[in-house]
């Protein structure tokens, strides 16, 4: 694609708009980033927000439909489930496990992918060979043998599901954290702080590292979404937290089992489900688009 | 050369299996929780227990266990399933023909859908309906075929019931299969309407797991498209008169094959993967169905075995597209 070739007359130096500014210039992180915030915001102040308790029963009030739908009760907005309990509410609490398990399994791996990927970038040699190969043979390894055999020998649980999502993805940062190391220390303000006599180990932390975290923090957005779909399959199949704790994943399975009775218990966790998914995605894809310079256009 | 290449690659799979082999077998005896409790019936004697264990090998030293498990594989013996009670291989060989029918119906599935896709893309350029399409498949790269299914469920199975939601076939039509490549022997047989019951249950499931590789077809597809139709070749083809439909099909096609190609072989594998949680959802009965109840159920010669297959399957792929590259592009023969 050309560009329109447009001469302007010399104006004085301004500055350039900070990383900040540009970022809310970006739609994809705002729509993104806003309803992430949102999500976190829900989760954290679900007890105060949650019109009913998520686990109480009332078989009196059982599937019951979305409040504009006829025989909806009034108080049950989106209808409840097979026992009575109400789908907002149980809605609104299955986004704790999903941003706990977001949050913890993203930054768990990146911090190991992002210490062995400094190392192995920065110090190169045996270090390089090594961490590159261990991450070689770790790819080779597809992610769904590697989660099936790893839920079977931790067991169930929502520990479980964090370990296994840490030991399948740290290599997706490593290999990116490396690549950008290597990049950066062919710059010149690198050179410049190797001559100036800077400790090796402080121009990693120093410079280095910190000319990395924008690709670092784009990387934990879309790794959060990865995790968030992969906590909801494995309590979809009932191998993560136990039945009673409200998960959207467990919703969706409790939904797809009623699918004939009670539509609505599926089509409320999986719109959640997807919009966070996108809202992962974009924010992370946005956030790539505004920190490099040469995908700005 | 291409022999001894063809060998080369065949001896690093066969290493690849065994390592797999390896890592599953160490994995799996770290498991905490012993597999033999759960089969214990109430009031069994010490001796009792003993015993089974010696029947599944559990008593030995790791090493010797897995030698005595490898040497069982190889001669096809995956030992027996604790929880289904029954030979490991007739299992997996009674189950493994439905995922591969599955599995290869949405590989043709995608690449269809997103090469005519990606066609259309280039064939619209520079008209709206371009960033339209980009957009939407930029939306649609981000959705797993975990949230495809179930969207899927609620749009055709029950917006639009028009297709059945769980199964693989009608259990009031079978017919006595003689293999269990069900979809490919009623088609042979030329039981069109058996043919025609077990397509309609693949549907969705097919669906489910086509559409996220199609979407990267398309863009990579596209993006390879786009470049052709600027390359001097297509200029001279254009020049003689061509039309842009034979340009885009027969000219840009042809070039633009080979980068989408490899890619497609790599989330072929992805697809496969795919099949556990797509055949859980519409109760598909495939080998990734039984995976997972293998795991909630902790039977370790099941686990075992499968991931084995799985594993094989992934290797088979990799050296199939390994190849196929090989001999599409003649710089590679050689390499």
């Amino acid at each position: 694609m050309a560009e329109p070739i447009t001469i302007t007359a010399p104006t004085a130096p301004t500055k350039p708009p900070s990383r900040f500014k540009t970022l809310l210039t970006e739609p994809k992180v705002l729509f993104g980033g806003g309803f992430i915030l949102l999500l976190l915001v829900i989760a954290i102040l679900a007890p105060l927000i949650a019109p009913k308790d998520p686990l109480e029963q009332d078989l009196m009030l059982g599937s019951l439909p979305p409040a504009w739908l006829d025989g909806a009760e009034p108080g049950y907005y989106l209808g409840t489930d097979d026992l009575g309990r109400d789908v907002l509410s149980r809605l609104l609490y299955g986004s704790r496990i999903a941003l706990f398990v977001a949050v913890s399994s993203a930054s768990l791996a990146a911090l190991i992918g992002t210490v062995l990927g400094l190392l192995a970038g920065w110090y190169g040699g045996w270090t390089d060979r090594i961490i590159s190969r261990i991450v070689d043979i770790w790819m080779a390894f597809p992610p769904v043998l590697l989660s099936i055999l790893l839920v079977a020998v931790f067991g169930s649980g929502v520990h479980s599901v964090i370990a296994a999502i840490v030991i399948i993805d740290w290599t997706r940062f490593c290999r990116v954290v490396r690549a950008e190391t290597l990049a950066q220390a062919q710059l010149d303000y690198i050179t410049a702080a190797r001559t100036v006599g800077f400790p090796r180990m402080k121009i990693l932390t120093r410079e280095i590292f910190p000319n990395i975290v924008p690709v670092l923090i784009a990387l934990v957005s879309l790794e959060m979404g990865i995790a968030v779909v992969v906590e909801a399959i494995l309590s979809f199949v009932g191998l993560s937290v136990s039945s009673d704790t409200p998960t959207w994943g467990g919703m969706i399975a409790q939904g797809r089992q009623l699918i004939h009775h009670a539509w609505w218990l599926l089509v409320a966790p999986l719109a959640v489900l997807f919009a966070t998914v996108l809202a992962f995605n974009q924010l992370g894809g946005g956030l790539r688009r505004a920190f490099d310079p040469v995908m700005r256009r | 050369m291409i022999a001894i290449s063809i060998l080369n690659r065949l001896i690093m799979a066969a290493v690849t299996l065994f390592g797999v082999a390896l890592i599953v077998f160490v994995l799996l005896r770290v498991v905490p929780g012993d597999p033999i409790a759960m089969m214990i019936a109430p009031g069994a004697s010490p001796a009792d227990i003993l015993a089974l264990r010696a029947r599944y090998g559990l008593d030995l030293s790791l090493p010797a266990q897995f030698g005595v498990w490898l040497q069982a594989v190889v001669i096809g013996d995956f030992g027996t399933s604790i929880s289904l009670r029954r030979d490991v291989l007739e299992l997996l060989l009674g189950r493994l023909p439905a995922t591969l029918e599955l599995a290869f119906a949405a590989l043709v599935v995608a690449v269809l859908i997103g090469g005519a896709v990606a066609v259309i893309g280039t064939l619209s350029r520079r008209t709206p309906l371009e960033p339209a399409i980009d957009a939407t498949n930029g939306v649609l790269l981000a959705v797993p075929d975990f949230v495809w299914a179930l969207a899927l469920v609620l749009l055709l199975g029950v917006l639009f019931p028009i297709f059945p939601l769980s199964g693989r076939i009608d259990p009031t039509l079978s017919i006595d299969f003689a293999t269990p490549f069900y979809l490919a022997e009623s088609l042979v047989r030329l039981r069109f309407d058996i043919f025609l019951d077990i397509a309609a249950h693949m549907v969705m499931p097919v669906l489910a797991l086509a559409l996220p590789l199609a979407t990267v077809i398309t863009r990579i597809l596209k993006e390879a498209l786009l470049e052709a139709m600027v390359q001097d070749y297509v200029l001279l083809a254009r020049l003689k008169g061509m039309s842009e439909v034979r340009l885009v099909l027969q000219e840009a096609l042809r070039n633009a094959i080979g980068p989408a190609l490899s890619l497609t072989g790599v989330q072929f594998t992805f697809l496969v993967g795919g099949t556990v949680i797509v055949e859980r959802i519409f109760s598909y009965p495939g080998i990734g169905n039984m995976a997972i109840d293998a795991v909630i159920n902790r039977d370790l010669p099941l686990i075992q075995g499968l991931v084995l297959v799985f594993g094989a399957i992934f290797i088979v792929i990799n050296l199939g597209v390994d190849l196929l590259a090989a001999a599409l592009n003649p710089r590679l023969r050689h390499g």
